[in-house]
């Protein structure tokens, strides 16, 4: 399955050529994204630290939850807009960039870690939201959460860059991950 | 004083030349500069927030300062020396760039506020709500400017 007939489509609308063509709108969308950062990640390693018992070791990590997730929750819904914006603007690049790809990868598993967490260890918080040191899923909950913000950060950072693009000779592995063979032919070469 | 010398000696130095040269060097360096980034904003946020009475409002504001205080500090030296080698591959260029101009005069200003006025207020136990909440309004926009005047650096020229 390509999505790619759906990235050039969505390309040649309207909105998609004002907001990659727009002088400032684009910067201001990405610096939003990059500076979110602070807010979303900052606030989400702070719990990831507490979790994992390195930080806030007296603060009970039910009050570290319930306090820091309204934050952690806007700065997440700043992220996607701002994040939806930036592909909406030029959307057949990342399609085919291997970074982007596994950005995306990184992100659902970032959300099944979280989903995990609150469905799993967290339904007992109660027997163990003092403990300085979280119990191991817990624990284990945390630092997965660093290592794939961590990654989601420097993919992130790395789409900019156009080493594993289909426009140049690559690999038999690059070919496909970023699915320039199957799609060699198509328009979104012509770009 | 002219400090273009300056800036087009950092640029041939040995630093300069191999984050330049190198075809990853930059973009590794810039990814280790953001993960320092979302680590301070992290810190400095959780310690702002809390002065302006939101976030972890239960816990006595010395509390979170003493345990962002390492993560701030590390994340600080690492954003400096990071800053440092992007800084030395496009050197001239920041020079002429007016972002670059505006983010070193606040990092001076935001730096120097954090460890003088800031730790004095966010560490004594009779500092005042409104005292408070100044510092914190001052420093999260001094801060604030510095991160975005750094990615419009990125955006000129």
């Amino acid at each position: 399955m390509s999505l790619l007939p759906f990235c050039e489509w969505l390309a040649g609308t309207p909105g998609s050529i004002a907001l990659h063509e727009s002088l400032f709108m684009y910067p201001l969308v990405e610096s939003l994204h990059v500076l979110t950062l602070c807010l979303f990640v900052g606030m989400t390693m702070m719990l990831d630290l507490r979790l994992t018992g390195f930080a806030l070791r007296k603060v009970p990590v039910a009050d570290v939850v319930t306090r820091l997730q309204p934050w952690m929750f806007l700065g997440f819904v700043v992220m996607v807009i701002s994040g939806v914006l930036l592909f909406y603007a030029i959307p057949i690049r990342p399609y085919q960039n291997i970074f982007f790809r596994t950005k995306c990868i990184f992100l659902v598993l970032a959300g099944l870690n979280a989903l995990t967490f609150h469905t799993g260890v967290f339904r007992k918080v109660a027997s163990w939201s003092r403990d300085a040191e979280p119990p191991a899923r817990a624990r284990f909950a945390g630092i997965a959460s660093l290592v794939l913000w961590a990654g989601i950060i420097i993919t992130g950072r790395m789409i900019a860059y156009n080493w594993f693009d289909c426009d140049k000779p690559q690999s038999r592995f690059v070919q496909l991950a970023t699915g320039c063979s199957s799609d060699a032919h198509s328009d979104a070469q012509q770009q | 004083m002219n400090l273009l010398p300056l800036f087009q000696w950092c640029e041939e130095s040995g630093l300069g030349r191999t984050v330049r040269e190198s075809v990853w060097a930059f973009a590794a360096v810039e990814s280790v500069h953001l993960l320092a980034l979302a680590t301070m904003g992290g810190a400095v946020l959780l310690v702002d927030m809390r002065m302006l009475n939101l976030g972890l409002r239960q816990r006595p504001v010395a509390e979170l300062a003493e345990d962002a205080r390492r993560f701030q500090n590390v994340a600080l030296i690492v954003l400096i020396l990071s800053g440092i080698c992007l800084f030395a591959s496009e050197a001239t260029k920041c020079y002429y760039s007016f972002p670059f101009s505006v983010k070193m005069i606040t990092l001076f200003v935001a730096t120097l506020f954090t460890y003088t006025i800031r730790r004095r207020v966010v560490f004594s136990l009779d500092s005042r709500d409104t005292t408070r909440m100044a510092v914190a309004l001052v420093s999260a926009t001094l801060w604030f400017i510095v991160a975005a005047a750094g990615r419009w650096i990125g955006f000129s020229g």
